[in-house]
């Protein structure tokens, strides 16, 4: 019995595992897609608008399946018809850090582009005054003021990233979920089995919080609130 | 400095997380194509673990079971190193299809339908299946059963039958992802019974405490047109060389003893059967 | 891609009937989140520190765990639980956790209530002050207070972020699939790609399903903001 929940424990490491990945491929498309849709280039920004439009209209548990069971026979296809040979597998756990990571840069999309439009202008006018580059002033500037207005959309996003990771489970990745729904089957225990589960969740969600308080706090470091 | 201590640990934590999942994360690169190592070639092989005593796992999470010792037993055979990936039963040929793995060893009957779109080898066992309800339901015919809650694996060809002869006579057919949920259910009583294979559901019910007070009822379910024909290795077609190997191995195993002995680890009956 | 297997009849038949489970579904669980959620957000903003505690680790717990281990907890845990198999067949209201949509319902209704409570609790806090005050100088009680003046505007502030929470609500809804014997739109794509190995066609066919609902139920929700927050839009003449 205690096998089952040494093995639950393993899978919250591989739960981690997935929504640190994913968090990683957000932020990245996130950035990528507010600096698409502020550009200003039509076909960017609406190529941009299709994708939140798209992700936001879409279960994400259709289209996990769909990355996992249709993606790789869409990319075995490919290989074929490329003249590669030999089976491509996508397996669970980068289909989900992918698609989750997908779906929720979609969500960092909207965040970042709320937050870049709250930095002052002036402070990237400035920027260009001393003859700095697009994407130095984008690095060096903006992005280091913009944390600031991002973080509590992108508290809110992590912490709904971190509850979809145990969609992963349905896909067949051997994640907390995964194991405890087995283990619980096996010794007709659901209760305990799911309720321990639910407590890692809690602790994960518990901790992020107070680390991203504390973020939010250094970064807010020189800057005033007034009390209404 | 703080910066560089919050980075470092992140970092850090990111990187031990990253070492933890070494096992599970293989890169989505051409995989089983060139085998990396001097020794034995692998061996993908599809199990449905919520079937026991045909294939379940250990409380630490190890794959166990009769398909699975006959399995390691085939691999032995043909000098491949047998790979266990994890499949919910009814996509277990779609992954097939979409060369997830290579062959599916886990209690899979040889039928029409099914072989119109895998190959299978020949027959490894061949076990009847049973309706299993409370042993003191009075049951006349199938008819007798209107009304009752019979859960079924999805996908599995006992579904086929429910869904043909029970639905039409009123019986609640209600499909589940694994035989394991249905015992669940059973035990707690949404359910009134299943349709299963007889031996699977003794090992993985009857026997245990949950399972008292059910027992069979009604005919032994064998024909052709639902239950096909015997459990076999399922393969992608075309592969004629991995079949005639595995066929080769199948009559090897039961030659030379190495079948009789797995099968007396969990059943004292010739499961093979006729 | 076999699409001419989708547009069959009995295919067709299916996601329509997947369709109409997500849809009764959604309404049944968001209506009754709705009057849940009211009451707890009394409770959060209330006097009463017992209460506030006590709604407080109900929103914490369903807020930090994921809907899918909340689903199963109630379909598959409750049913462990031999105080509730002692009951479920003759005791009301405990018969109701025999059936699988009841189960489904239950979770995701807690799950909206606990989310929609802390968004209109917010709301509620960031009444203004002069408002109350202006209401208590007219003589009103605090039930009066709440009812004519804190709640129709914090209702009215919740909309947008409740318009999301419901789009939310509809892509949950597909992680009732999970649940067996209920048929919505995912668990119909599911069974289509089991039956005939199509996953494009099965599950694209479900997106484009929900792609559909999804943008009728923002246009609706753009239209009630409209009526209800017109004094938010620009002026016109």
């Amino acid at each position: 019995m205690t096998g089952y929940f040494y093995s639950i424990l393993n899978g919250a490491l591989l739960t981690v595992g997935v929504s640190l990945g994913a968090l990683a491929v957000s932020v990245v498309l996130g950035l990528l897609g507010a600096a698409a849709k502020l550009s200003g280039r039509r076909g960017l920004v609406t190529l941009a608008t299709v994708y939140t439009t798209l992700i936001r209209g879409i279960p994400e548990l259709v289209l996990m399946l769909l990355v996992f069971y249709g993606g790789t026979i869409g990319l075995n296809h490919l290989v074929q018809v490329m003249g590669g040979k030999g089976p491509v597998d996508i397996e669970p756990f980068t289909a989900g850090v992918l698609t989750i990571g997908f779906i929720y840069g979609a969500y960092m999309t909207e965040t970042f582009r709320g937050a870049i439009l709250s930095v002052p202008k002036g402070q990237m006018e400035a920027a260009w005054a001393f003859g700095m580059g697009p994407v130095r002033t984008f690095f060096r500037i903006t992005v280091p003021q913009m944390v600031r207005y991002a973080l509590p959309g992108f508290t809110n996003n992590w912490l709904v990233l971190i509850k979809a990771t145990a969609l992963v489970s349905l896909i067949g990745l051997k994640d907390m979920t995964f194991l405890a729904k087995q283990a619980s089957a096996a010794t007709r225990e659901p209760f305990t089995f799911f309720l321990f589960a639910a407590a890692l969740f809690l602790v994960y969600t518990s901790v992020s919080l107070w680390v991203l308080r504390r973020l939010s706090e250094r970064y807010s470091l020189g800057t005033q609130r007034r009390e209404v | 400095m703080q910066k560089l201590l919050w980075t470092m640990t992140l970092v850090a934590g990111a990187a031990l997380v990253g070492c933890g999942k070494k096992e599970e994360a293989a890169p989505a690169a051409p995989a089983a194509a060139a085998p990396a190592e001097a020794a034995m070639p692998e061996l993908k092989v599809a199990i449905d673990a919520s079937y026991e005593p045909f294939t379940y796992k250990t409380p630490d999470g190890k794959p166990t079971g009769f398909d699975v010792d006959i399995a390691e037993a085939l691999c032995a055979e043909i000098k491949r190193k047998c790979v266990y990936v994890e499949q919910v039963w009814d996509s277990m040929i779609p992954g097939l299809l979409a060369q997830k793995y290579d062959v599916i060893i886990s209690s899979m009957s040889i039928t029409e339908e099914r072989l119109q779109q895998v190959d299978f080898s020949d027959k490894y066992y061949n076990t009847p299946s049973r309706i299993v309800v409370k042993a003191d339901t009075a049951f006349t015919d199938l008819a007798s059963l209107k009304g009752k809650n019979i859960g079924v694996l999805k996908g599995s060809t006992q579904e086929k039958f429910a869904m043909g002869e029970l639905k039409a006579v009123g019986v609640n057919v209600v499909p589940y992802e694994a035989q394991d949920q249905v015992y669940l259910d059973i035990k707690s009583g949404r359910l009134d019974g299943t349709v299963a294979d007889s031996v699977e559901v003794t090992g993985g019910f009857l026997k245990k405490p949950e399972g008292q007070g059910y027992g069979f009822v009604g005919p032994v379910l064998n024909e052709p047109k639902y239950f096909g024909v015997g459990v076999g290795v399922a393969m992608r077609k075309g592969e004629d060389q991995l079949k005639q190997q595995i066929n080769d191995a199948i009559k090897a195993i039961r030659s030379n003893g190495t079948y009789d002995s797995v099968s007396k680890k969990y059943f004292d009956f010739d499961v093979y059967g006729g | 891609m076999k699409w001419a297997i989708i547009f069959k009849p009995e295919t067709l038949a299916l996601y329509a009937e997947g369709v109409l489970n997500t849809l009764w579904l959604l309404l049944t669980s968001v209506s009754a989140g709705a009057v849940l959620a009211v009451l707890c957000a009394l409770a959060l903003t209330g006097r009463m520190a017992w209460l506030r505690a006590l709604v407080g680790a109900y929103t914490f717990a369903i807020r930090g765990t994921p809907l899918l281990i909340q689903v199963y907890l109630i379909y598959y845990g409750l049913a462990q639980l031999d105080w509730i198999q002692a009951r479920w067949n003759d005791v009301w209201p405990w018969t109701y956790f025999k059936d699988a949509f009841f189960c489904a319902w239950l979770a995701f209704t807690l799950n909206t209530a606990a989310y929609t409570a802390e968004m209109l609790a917010g709301a509620i806090r960031e009444t203004s002050a002069g408002e109350i005050e202006a209401a208590q100088a007219m003589g009103m009680g605090r039930w009066t207070v709440m009812r004519r003046i804190v709640l129709p505007s914090a209702l009215r502030r919740t909309l947008p972020a409740y318009s999301n929470e419901v789009v939310m609500m509809l892509h949950s809804t597909s992680l009732a699939s999970t649940v067996p014997a209920l048929l919505d739109v995912t668990a119909a794509a599911s069974r289509i790609y089991s039956d005939f190995y199509l996953p494009f066609e099965a599950y694209i066919a479900a997106a484009l399903i929900y792609l559909v609902i999804t943008f009728a139920l923002v246009g609706v929700f753009r239209l009630a903001e409209q009526r209800f927050l017109a004094y938010q839009a620009p002026r016109r003449a």
